[in-house]
């Protein structure tokens, strides 16, 4: 359905349907089939071309205790994992849901048309990565992401949902307390969209690009997890923020390109420059296939300590698979290495750093149905928080997206068919939404870059929030995020609004400035060492704050309101594992 | 770039997170010099640019940096800059490139001039309108099998999909294609792209969907003569030719032009036959 909206001032056009998906990574897609098998009306938007979504770069696999190569595998070591690895912070109900309904999702990827590495048996492979118990990632060579985003782009394609792509939303509208719709434009003609929807999912990735040094490409601005605070959303563990330990260091245009954790998992060796496998005095059991945040910790430190590489990493060697064995098992590291860096992996080692390359922390969801405290939001992802806790095992970030991807469009699916509200809005919100994004393009005058902005930002929390962090550094971060803040009002752009890269960045400078000032004031509050939160004035895990997530929402007054709430204790049936677990031991 | 003075461990000192802006690290003291297609579907001209050369800096990271310092409007599409998705497809020098992959030395000496993909309806600068491409995808028969997952495949029975399956849709062979860049045939002809698309399901040992007839009418396969445009450009190395389009058209041939199976069409008077795999 479609029709004009009349104004005195910018015409824009209204689109109606059920649900909207923002976002169309593979939360969104999977929300998508999911909402339109209940024959909902879905409407899909997307920054960028569909495909193009950062799922497109996960590369190692899929985490799913199928137990094809290790038969004693089960959803319950895969959940333990899972909670040790987020030390606890986890939402214990998550992590349960997730951990059983991960091998349904990865056999309905196979009966979609996906296609992955097999084993002698004809079975689907699994390889060993960080974390995890058993060879628990199903994959296909190391471009797992793409095989599972094209299969679930083609699945919705076959559907009847609306894909708007190349278009952002910049506001969330509501009516009373609950969500009805949103307000974007389109990238292409800069021209506008109201979008009534009686549900919207929230499924837009993480923030990576808060930091110079990421692996997120330009999308990762956190835009969800801001609209979702602006509407109310409660979020959570924001002060999680994953530094993946292997990012390229070299050529300077490189930096913080993602090097797959697939490296390790098939065997790779992490060295400093004295030639020694130095994970022994980090964590001598599991050595390389130790967890993200300690191999992160450990990669940093050797460098810090003066024995790092000629441009300031550390060396991962996978020369022992040799050339064949490369081009199978990873064949795009070997091109990205090849064509960006002249180096052959299959004769020498790859220099690596850690890079920021996840979001732990995010808009608080109901387990079952991912629905938010502000009815008729939403959300699923990376953009969600809850599942990971402290710190993400590699391969739970795929399966994540499809075991909750599908529940948020259950979930928004069965709200919209209980209810009975029109998403009519009153007033005139949508325009005054207008003039507020027109601004920056229409206010004129001397004014400041959102470029530049951006870098600014990105150095402070790069400086001030790293993967090592002290009380002093992260105030001091603070107040330089505080004085970009007051800047805000002064950005402008030139040029027309047709595709403008530079207003575009003008709307998401907003949200990195926004999330950076949460994740700073929530790191201040967690004064312990704890997975990714690892406070150098604090000596070590905190008994207390253990127990504890904090919780963030926007206050009276529009400020960050701060509340720290005790995790609910769990159940019989799941400590019991743990507690078996040690009398094993 | 702050340095270690072991009080403050958490002071980063790495050059790999140094605060330095790229560009100034590794640069070499010279510029490379670019001709960038400045304008939109009215037409435009090309503009000159100028940036510091940076050590291992490809065509991306120069048109980044000139956004960010000279042209905040100039339009381009970019997503991994790793070669992984496929967004930053423009022509440089006149032919198809990844902008993320392509080395400024490589030019050395040349002038670089940066256009968008020619193939397709110009939206602005480097950014062309490729929606056409996800009209075709959406008309192809959807992978479809009566069996149910978890399949028994075995590694011989499925590599071969592999290649097809490591497309990236940047779209660079549908650009190069001629029937499709000189000839126009958007509509009647799907392109490479889909050609690979069409491959890997109808060789999926569990597929069952036949797409043949689709290949022949609304794909127009015959219309391609085989000149490997779309192979030199393929920035995955899929042989799209050889192991996509040379062995669709087999199959249509077999199908629509073989004697025994036009009498048989004729008695039975039905319009398609399952070619197995």
């Amino acid at each position: 359905m479609q029709r004009e909206g009349n104004g005195h001032r910018e015409q824009y056009e209204t689109r109606e349907h059920d649900v909207l998906i923002i976002g169309a990574g593979g939360a969104g897609l999977r929300a998508a089939v999911a909402a339109t098998e209940r024959g909902l009306s879905v409407g899909i938007v997307s920054k960028s071309l569909l495909g193009k979504a950062h799922t497109v770069m996960a590369e190692g696999g899929i985490a799913a205790s199928v137990g094809n190569v290790d038969p004693e595998d089960s959803w319950r070591q895969h959940f333990m994992d899972t909670l040790k690895s987020g030390k606890f912070l986890n939402n214990w109900q998550m992590a349960e849901i997730f951990a059983k309904e991960a091998p349904d999702r990865v056999y309905e990827l196979e009966q979609w048309g996906a296609l992955f590495n097999r084993t002698p048996e004809g079975k689907i492979s699994q390889r060993p990565f960080g974390g995890h118990t058993y060879r628990r990632l199903c994959h296909v060579g190391d471009r797992t992401g793409l095989e599972l985003i094209r299969t679930m782009q083609e699945k919705v394609l076959a559907t009847e949902a609306d894909i708007y792509m190349e278009t952002t939303v910049t506001k969330l509208l509501k009516k009373e307390d609950r969500v009805v719709g949103a307000v974007g434009y389109t990238r292409e003609s800069g021209k506008f969209i109201h979008f009534k929807a009686k549900a919207v999912i929230m499924a837009t990735s993480g923030w990576g690009r808060i930091f110079k040094v990421t692996s997120n490409s330009w999308e990762g601005t956190g835009d969800g997890v801001v609209l979702g605070y602006d509407a109310g959303a409660e979020i959570v563990d924001m002060e999680m923020m994953q530094f993946h330990p292997t990012g390229m260091v070299w050529p300077p245009g490189v930096r913080g390109l993602l090097v797959t954790e697939g490296v390790r998992g098939e065997g790779g060796l992490l060295r400093n420059s004295e030639g020694a496998r130095y994970m022994e005095n980090y964590d001598k059991e599991k050595m390389e296939l130790s967890t993200r945040d300690v191999v992160a910790r450990a990669n940093y430190t050797e460098v810090q300590e003066g024995r790092g590489s000629e441009h300031g990493g550390v060396y991962l060697d996978i020369t022992h698979l040799g050339y064949e064995g490369i081009m199978k098992k990873l064949p795009t590291m070997y091109e990205q290495f090849k064509n960006l860096a002249d180096i052959d992996i299959s004769r020498e080692p790859m220099e690596v750093f850690p890079t920021v390359h996840y979001t732990m922390g995010g808009i608080k969801v109901d387990p079952e149905t991912c629905a938010t405290n502000v009815p008729g939001l939403y959300a699923a992802g990376e953009v969600a928080g809850g599942l990971h806790g402290a710190n993400r095992l590699g391969g739970n970030s795929l399966s994540d997206l499809l075991v909750f991807g599908r529940r948020a469009g259950e979930g928004a699916a069965a709200f919209v068919g209980e209810s009975v509200h029109s998403a009519d809005i009153e007033g005139d919100a949508v325009r005054t939404e207008i003039g507020r994004v027109l601004e920056p393009l229409e206010k004129g005058g001397e004014g400041e870059s959102p470029y530049l902005m951006q870098q600014e930002l990105q150095v402070a929390m790069m400086e001030h929030a790293n993967l090592m962090r002290d009380g002093d550094s992260l105030k001091e971060g603070l107040g330089k995020i505080l004085a970009l803040k007051d800047r805000l009002p002064n950005v402008r752009v030139g040029g027309s609004r047709l595709f403008n890269p530079g207003w575009h960045t003008a709307q998401d400078i907003r949200y990195l400035i926004q999330i950076s000032e949460i994740i700073l004031r929530t790191a201040l509050e967690r004064k312990e060492r704890r997975g990714a939160q690892w406070r150098l004035d604090f000596d070590g895990p905190d008994e207390e704050l253990g127990r504890i997530n904090f919780i963030v929402t926007k206050n009276g007054q529009g400020e960050a309101g701060i509340e720290r709430r005790e995790i609910p204790p769990m159940p019989e049936h799941l400590s019991s594992l743990f507690e078996e677990e040690k009398a094993k031991a | 770039m702050s340095e270690g003075n072991g009080k403050n461990p958490g002071n980063v000192t790495s050059m790999a997170h140094s605060p330095v802006p790229n560009e100034d690290l590794g640069k070499s003291g010279g510029t490379a010099k670019l001709k960038i297609f400045r304008g939109d579907a009215e037409g435009g001209q090309e503009v000159e640019y100028e940036v510091p050369l940076v050590e291992g800096m490809v065509v991306l990271d120069a048109v980044l940096a000139i956004q960010a310092e000279q042209a905040g409007d100039l339009a381009v599409r970019w997503n991994c800059k790793a070669a992984h998705c496929g967004s930053c497809s423009a022509e440089i020098n006149g032919r198809p490139k990844l902008l993320c992959k392509t080395r400024v030395e490589e030019y050395d000496g040349e002038e670089i001039h940066v256009h968008p993909m020619r193939a397709f309806p110009v939206i602005k600068d480097l950014v062309s309108d490729v929606s056409w491409n996800y009209e075709v995808s959406k008309a192809i028969k959807p992978f479809q099998s009566s069996e149910q997952a978890p399949f028994t495949m075995y590694e011989e029975d499925v590599e071969r999909l592999y290649e097809p399956k490591k497309c990236i849709e940047c779209f660079m062979c549908q650009d190069v294609c001629h029937v499709l860049r000189t000839h126009h045939k958007h509509p009647e002809f799907a392109g490479p792209r889909f050609f690979v698309r069409n491959q890997w399901l109808e060789m999926h040992p569990m597929d069952e969907a036949d797409r043949l007839a689709d290949l022949k009418e609304d794909n127009g396969i015959g219309f391609c003569n085989i000149t490997k445009c779309c192979t030199e450009v393929c920035p995955v190395d899929i042989k799209i030719t050889d192991n996509s389009i040379i062995p669709l058209k087999e199959r249509v041939a077999s199908e629509f032009y073989d004697p025994a199976k036009w009498l048989m069409r004729k008695i039975r008077g039905n319009g398609s036959s399952r070619n197995g795999n």
